[in-house]
């Protein structure tokens, strides 16, 4: 399969102080990455590098990141701008308060889809519906019409995970997703994100502290610890025969029930 | 055996105007012994922090009452209930947030020895008794809660509640914040303060990873909506949920 985006080399900086050091991988269309590590250990730095999200103090100084013949890094503001949301979607830890609390859902989701396409309202709205129905979602019009506060943690998630997916990017970017969420309501985003893949063959990189997370979505896996890779191979491999000491350790901490 | 905390009928409705009263827990009955550790599960919102909070008196309770070793606590007030705290102690979520964050580690964990009576370098002996205790050296004593990281910190919070020496340790998601290997030291730690310990120290533990509770708690509570809708031994109820709910919440652990 195609590669879709490419990290070669990657060393990233806050403040002239280097916290991402030599980070290489590639993740081809419709495959699902998943990174693990403590907290610390640089892997929100490095979706944050892709979407040019990481502030005035951080900088990417070495290697490139490489997206469809473009290399991400060295794209100024206005260019990565043009590409965050058609092409590079992103899904936060509380996707519920990345929406402004006063507009409605539809309002907040035509404006994202306004700035990148030229698209009226009625177009919109069969639009979104559609892809609200294609998600699961089996009341759309209720989910447009409400404020972000009147959806529960769960729903407010799979309706950043929509609205991400309403400009169909070619790579999902998912911070924590899952992470503030109940283990019953934890497996509907799973879930719901899986669904995305398969209708939609957008290639997804998980970051995520949840091992057990990793294991039910990511076909491969990257280990991070203090900002360096550890391993890098198939999630089988990693999380059964990791080879690293420290994966070792990682997984062997990670509690498992037993059933 | 004497149970160390009984609990009948323990019941808390939030009253607010205009809105239906709202019953977070609802009529719960359970009792723990002594030396052992009881794990407490459920959703979000099902209530565990709210009878957590109750017994620790950080809230009132509707209905019922709450016995601890064998004294009705559920309406202490005044000296009555500050010398309550000497039988149990809690320790929090985040630890860094637990600490005065103007005061040494030393501070904080001393000042209930201090309150009870204790001298300057007594109280400074034990602090760094109870720091080697909970695995760490003695000039943490002298470390403000910034200076030390995450898994530090739950230690240090650990070693101030066990500083008066409680009965009854309560845990609420004491380890939710942390990594997994923070965790797995924490809770190794725990364990082994059990082992020392034996009868003398019991241990409510509030916890959403099911299979932590599955590895360290000797019986569990499962809630759902303010009711206490399962009980067991951990690897029975995981192994065979009884109610519904409690195989909907074991089914969708991936």
């Amino acid at each position: 399969m195609a590669e879709i985006i490419r990290y070669d080399r990657v060393d990233i900086s806050y403040n002239g102080k280097t916290v991402v050091r030599d980070i290489s991988f590639t993740v081809d269309e419709g495959e699902i990455l998943g990174i693990v590590g403590e907290s610390g250990s640089g892997k929100s730095t490095l979706i944050k590098a892709a979407m040019g999200l990481l502030g005035p103090t951080g900088m990417v100084t070495r290697g490139d990141i490489w997206y469809k013949g473009k290399n991400l890094a060295d794209l100024s503001e206005k260019e990565i701008r043009k590409l965050n949301g058609p092409e590079l979607g992103m899904i936060f830890q509380i996707a519920g308060s990345s929406f402004c609390p006063i507009r409605t859902v539809e309002s907040q989701l035509y404006e994202s889809m306004t700035e990148h396409e030229d698209i009226t309202r009625e177009e919109f709205r069969t639009k979104a519906a559609e892809l609200l129905g294609k998600l699961g979602f089996d009341n759309a019009d209720r989910i447009l019409g409400s404020y972000p506060f009147e959806l529960s943690g769960g729903m407010q998630q799979r309706v950043g995970i929509a609205a991400a997916m309403l400009l169909n990017p070619g790579v999902l970017m998912a911070d924590e997703p899952t992470s503030a969420l109940d283990v019953s309501v934890q497996k509907q985003v799973v879930e719901e994100m899986l669904l995305v893949r398969k209708t939609f063959g957008t290639s997804i990189i998980l970051v995520t502290h949840n091992i057990g997370v990793i294991g039910a979505m990511a076909d491969k896996v990257l280990v991070m610890k203090n900002g360096e890779m550890v391993e890098y191979g198939s999630t089988d491999q990693i999380l059964n025969h990791p080879q690293e000491t420290y994966t070792q350790t990682l997984m062997a901490a990670v509690p498992r029930l037993k059933r | 055996m004497e149970p160390i905390l009984q609990v009948r009928d323990l019941t808390k409705v939030f009253k607010r105007k205009g809105q239906p009263d709202y019953t977070a827990v609802d009529h719960m009955n359970f009792d723990l012994m002594p030396g052992e550790c009881l794990g407490i599960i459920g959703e979000s919102g099902s209530g565990k922090t709210t009878v957590v909070n109750m017994i620790t008196r950080l809230l009132d309770a509707t209905e019922g009452t709450i016995v601890l070793d064998g004294k009705d606590i559920t309406n202490l007030r005044g000296r009555d209930l500050r010398d309550v705290y000497r039988k149990m102690q809690m320790v929090f979520q985040t630890p860094t947030d637990s600490f005065d964050p103007r005061c040494r580690l030393g501070d904080g964990i001393g000042e209930s020895l201090r309150n009870n009576g204790w001298s300057q370098s007594d109280t400074k002996n034990e602090v760094i008794k109870l720091l080697g205790k909970c695995g760490l050296d003695p000039e943490f004593a002298d470390r403000y809660p910034h200076q030390v990281s995450g898994g530090q910190c739950q230690r240090a919070a650990i070693a101030r509640a066990l500083a008066i020496r409680p009965k009854l340790l309560i845990c609420d998601e004491a380890t939710s914040a942390l990594d997994v290997t923070i965790q797995k030291e924490i809770i190794q730690l725990l364990s082994d303060l059990r082992n020392q310990h034996g009868e003398a120290l019991s241990i409510l533990f509030i916890c959403h990873d099911i299979a932590l509770v599955q590895q360290f708690c000797d019986r569990v509570l499962v809630m759902y909506k303010g009711k206490l809708v399962e009980q067991g031994v951990p690897d029975e109820v995981i192994k065979n949920p009884r109610d519904a709910y409690t195989m909907r919440l074991i089914d969708s652990i991936l």
